[in-house]
């Protein structure tokens, strides 16, 4: 049996590296520094206010929550929370999936898998966010918490 | 009249002349012949050695003594020449500079190629892909006007104390194989040609920085970057690469040197 020996002095050939004309990477750089640095300061400020003060732990209910959502400031700060928890997060794992995802086709259907993750969870929480209401309109008032004696 | 001189005879290395023990080193190595086409597999080799020989002096045992078919590449073997570069138990680092008595003996010594780049031979691999991003990051002095007084281009101390400590790269690749960004995505340029553009980007005699920051302002470029550290560590100039790498970063940010 016969080996084909190649030939040593074969260049070693790679895909040649696209040249784009523009790319977001400084600027998802940029914001993972920049939301990492609110967001230290948003999560904690969540943690101490949910667990720390007042009656800690032990206050969290629904009304709790339904009480801090029903106030503006706790609306945008839990939704400035969430989109930059997010995206943080999102370009965290887009990166990951860049490094690790050698696939041409895996590659992009596992980035607009995450993608379509992160836009529908945005857009959720903060539908939620705006919109909660503890006591809605109903008919079935044994449905409702026990605050709302409307 | 002849004086009788008496002149101490030589014999052996200097090693042994200075009284030095041998002791016996097994080195594991990964080898690999592309002519068999078989897969790399690990073989072991018992070699005597003293506490002032290197790694590269125990290749050179078994090349010479055991088994001849082994191949590596070195040329000055005094750390300058940057071509022995080799994964040696774990950690790249230059074949050269490594000291048998800085190892752990007790253990077998675990050589092999370094990571990332094609494999050609045993401890030998591809180095073109490397050099490639070596050169396209325009490694040399580009200035378009004429220096003062027709003479020289001056420049104060302080100033060439900015690039000092990048421009001690060898081009080993000791940093660049030890990236893993770079082991799984070849396209990276690497630490190396990183520390090569920063060798020019904050030269104040070069004119061409801006350039140079829009070559690396790439997906494929500093962004890439994880900040692992693994480049420093591996560097066996001592030179801070992921400290330079950071300053590149900052300076596409600021999009000047």
């Amino acid at each position: 049996m016969s080996t084909v020996i190649e030939n040593p002095r074969s260049p070693y050939t790679r895909p040649a590296r696209k040249k784009r004309r523009f790319n977001i990477e400084k600027w998802a750089w940029l914001f993972m520094r920049g939301s990492g640095v609110i967001l230290v300061f948003l999560i904690f400020g969540h943690l101490f206010f949910n667990l720390m003060l007042g009656e800690g732990i032990r206050a969290i209910d629904f009304g709790f929550v339904g009480g801090k959502l029903a106030n503006p400031f706790w609306q945008w700060w839990d939704v400035l929370m969430l989109w930059l928890a997010l995206i943080h997060g999102g370009n965290g794992m887009r990166t990951v999936i860049n490094d690790y995802v050698t696939g041409q086709k895996l590659r992009p259907f596992i980035l607009w898998t995450l993608f379509a993750i992160v836009a529908i969870l945005i857009v959720l929480g903060t539908l939620v966010t705006f919109t909660f209401d503890p006591c809605p309109i109903t008919e079935n008032i044994e449905l409702l918490p026990s605050f709302c004696n409307a | 009249m002849a004086t009788k001189t008496e002149l101490s005879v030589s014999v052996g290395t200097p090693a042994e002349e200075a009284g030095l023990k041998p002791f016996k080193v097994t080195l594991n190595i990964r080898r690999y012949n592309p002519e068999t086409g078989d897969e790399a597999f690990w073989q072991d080799f018992d070699v005597e050695l003293y506490a002032t020989d290197r790694v590269l002096d125990a290749l050179h045992k078994i090349k010479w003594e055991q088994d001849g078919s082994l191949a590596f590449r070195r040329s000055c073997a005094h750390g300058v020449c940057g071509s022995d570069a080799m994964r040696i138990n774990g950690r790249n680092r230059l074949a050269c500079k490594t000291l048998i008595k800085d190892l752990d003996i007790t253990q077998p010594i675990y050589v092999e190629a370094i990571k990332g780049l094609p494999l050609e031979k045993d401890l030998i691999v591809d180095m073109e892909p490397f050099f490639e991003s070596f050169r396209e990051v325009q490694p040399f002095l580009v200035s378009n006007t004429p220096p003062a007084g027709g003479r020289e281009r001056l420049q104060s101390i302080a100033e060439r104390e900015r690039f000092d400590d990048t421009t001690k790269c060898i081009l080993c690749a000791a940093c660049t194989t030890s990236c893993p960004v770079f082991w799984t995505d070849g396209q990276y340029f690497g630490p190396a040609a990183i520390v090569n553009a920063h060798r020019f980007i904050f030269d104040s005699r070069d004119e061409n920085a801006a350039a140079r920051l829009e070559i690396l302002n790439d997906k494929e470029g500093v962004w890439r970057c994880r900040t692992t550290f693994n480049c420093t560590d591996a560097c066996p100039r001592g030179i801070q690469v992921t400290k330079a790498i950071a300053e590149v970063k900052a300076a596409v940010v600021r999009g000047r040197p």
